[in-house]
């Protein structure tokens, strides 16, 4: 099994974003998916930096791709994303309108943020050039088990999100912005301040989602410690490690381990949450009655 | 030409009420998981869909048969039957979202006129026009996060007819592209065609507070004889930071009755209502309502004022996503 990092959620200085990438260079991962997936408006902060990242990190001996954006609405988000199809590296359709300005024929991935339900759609991605489907996280494990057996015959590597705060929703409205009383146009980047998303909790006090300007996530960090001999056996080929703002390639190091037997199934989850105090992690989507469950016996 | 009604039905009655009323196409679904409002004693049976049709047909109105959930993996026979079984009950179109189902669509009943549902949240000209190349789409339903100027630009690319939701509920989040539902309650819109589903609400009333729940979540605390919301996850009250308060959304409901002319200049061909859980009387009134103000418009005479507000439930409205300042 592989690791596969998704493109970063957040945003974060232009510094920070660079030491990132130059540590996942020395990462145990076998792919990094890089660029915006969330808001055009933070995409000329780094820009000009992900060439650079890039090739450190295919000198490195990772793959690379580029990520789309998740919703593409304005003519300088088509521009930028028509513009994707140049960058000489496989692109991540995020929203099909990148699948729009491929070649037809041509190779790509397909992102958590596409709807890949059933083996109609993941056949027609095939046939149009998909060589690999991370699946949206909301899907649970009779279906997992279903694509990645289509997936097989259509030679389409399958990957499913493994760790990270679970990506729910996107909007036209920038939910930072106004949560500073300011319009999404005038946002002041609003969501710098939360490298990891913003908690979001309910009345009473009990943590439920988080913030990123027009995403929503989930509070809990997906963990997949108890389902990868489950995955595995299903035929998924990869894990996706969703980035975060700290102790990201000890992480990345730990679902390794986990993968090549070194720590067993509840070693990683409890590593996870050493590390990370205060977190609460979830398994539910693939394996519980809803999204939010977890199936581990410790949790923050 | 006059701008088009497309107002929703959830049961036989409720199609003959819009009809009657003057819609000039009523949209429904079958009564299982294939379509997006899958709730318990909606909808139509096969033989309700064609008398439905039938009934539709004879006064010169069309029906649209929604088949807009993504079907499950291992079980696509049943969203393929529901696609046959709409062209045979003479449907005018079917109204799709997954990938899949719109190349089955295509390749096994191309004589039947496919719409792309809004659940496919198609926000810009060029994936609309994607859209209608690889799938023969015919009419786009607009996400709604766009703004009136928006929608203009993108008529203005667009090889296809538009459709614009301009009155009920009203999602914030990009429509097909939300899993708060599922991650809450394990039911979700894009597989099981529910959001927030009554099955997972708990009401609870102690010492004069009311708390509506959601899965165990707290979504509204409100004091006795205040209005008490259903809780839908995106208009929930929350807190983050040091605010507190509806940080998504209000629980408003749309009404886009006084952009109407502007649509209409924006190229907009088709304006849709949202409710297929919502009674026969009240659509009825909801289509007289509209169908005045596209005749009034079309006839050049000035709009009816104000005419649905009384139909809100006393509920905020909102011009959601049309007016930029929204975001």
């Amino acid at each position: 099994m592989e690791l596969t990092v998704g493109s970063n959620q957040f945003f974060w200085p232009a510094e920070t974003w660079s030491g990132f990438y130059d540590d996942l260079t020395r990462s145990p991962v076998d792919r990094v998916v890089i660029g915006e997936l969330v808001c055009s408006k933070r995409l000329s902060f780094y820009q000009d930096r992900i060439p650079e990242a890039i090739s450190k990190l295919v000198e490195a001996g990772k793959e690379v791709a580029l990520t789309s954006l998740a919703l593409v609405t304005l003519k300088r988000e088509r521009k930028l994303t028509a513009e994707l199809a140049e960058m000489g590296v496989t692109v991540e359709i995020n929203d099909l309108t990148a699948l729009a300005y491929l070649l037809e024929g041509s190779d790509f991935s397909v992102g958590p943020l596409v709807n890949v339900y059933n083996e109609g759609t993941i056949t027609w991605l095939a046939s149009r050039g998909a060589r690999r489907v991370c699946l949206p996280p909301e899907l649970p494990i009779g279906s997992v088990e279903t694509l990645a057996k289509a997936a097989t015959d259509l030679g389409i590597a399958i990957e499913v999100w493994g760790h990270g705060r679970l990506p729910l929703a996107i909007s036209g409205r920038c939910y930072h912005a106004r949560l500073h009383g300011r319009s999404k146009d005038n946002c002041q980047f609003a969501c710098e301040e939360d490298p990891d998303g913003l908690d979001v909790l309910t009345v009473e006090g009990r943590p439920f989602m988080a913030m990123n300007g027009v995403q929503t996530l989930s509070d809990s960090y997906a963990c997949i410690d108890h389902q990868i001999e489950l995955l595995r056996s299903a035929g998924v080929s990869a894990l996706r490690l969703s980035p975060q703002s700290k102790g990201f390639v000890q992480l990345c190091t730990l679902y390794r381990q986990r993968i090549d037997r070194t720590l067993s199934e509840g070693e990683l989850a409890n590593a996870v949450l050493s590390f990370n105090p205060g977190v609460h992690l979830s398994d539910g989507f693939l394996t519980g009655a809803c999204g939010a469950e977890w199936s581990g016996t410790s949790n923050s | 030409m006059v701008m088009e009604i497309v107002c929703p039905a959830g049961t036989p009655a409720a199609l003959r009420a819009a009809v009657k009323a003057g819609a000039h196409t009523v949209y429904c679904g079958f009564n299982d998981e294939t379509n997006a409002r899958n709730f318990p004693g909606l909808n139509f049976n096969r033989s309700e869909m064609r008398d439905g049709v039938a009934f539709a047909h004879a006064r010169g109105a069309k029906v649209l048969v929604a088949i807009n959930t993504f079907p499950r993996a291992g079980d696509e026979a049943i969203w393929h039957r529901a696609v046959g079984d709409a062209e045979a009950c003479g449907a005018d179109a079917v109204i799709l979202a997954d990938l899949g189902l719109l190349d089955h669509a295509s390749r096994n009943h191309p004589g039947l006129r496919r719409h792309l549902s809004v659940q496919a949240a198609a926000a810009n000209a060029d994936v609309i026009n994607f859209y209608a190349g690889t799938f023969g789409v015919r009419r786009v339903v607009l996400p709604r996060v766009l703004s009136v100027p928006e929608i203009a630009a993108i008529n203005a690319e667009a090889e296809v007819e538009t459709e614009v939701f301009v009155f009920g509920g009203l999602c914030v989040m990009a429509e097909g592209r939300c899993s708060l539902s599922s991650y809450a309650t394990g039911l979700s819109p894009n597989m099981n065609g529910v959001c927030s589903p009554a099955s997972h609400v708990e009401y609870n009333e102690d010492q004069g507070v009311l708390d509506a729940r959601l899965g165990g979540y707290l979504i509204h605390r409100v004091d006795r004889g205040e209005p008490a919301p259903y809780p839908t996850l995106c208009k929930g009250c929350f807190s983050a930071g040091e605010k507190a308060g509806h940080l998504f959304e209000d629980p408003v409901s749309l009404n886009a009755e006084r952009l109407i002319p502007q649509l209409q200049k924006a190229g907009v061909t088709a304006l849709k209502i949202e409710g297929r859980q919502r009674s026969k009387s009240y659509v009825a009134q909801v289509v007289r309502n509209f169908r005045a103000a596209v005749d009034a418009l079309e006839a050049r005479r000035p709009m009816p004022e104000g005419m649905l507000a009384r139909l809100s439930e006393g509920q905020a409205m909102t011009t959601g996503a049309y007016k930029k300042t929204w975001r």
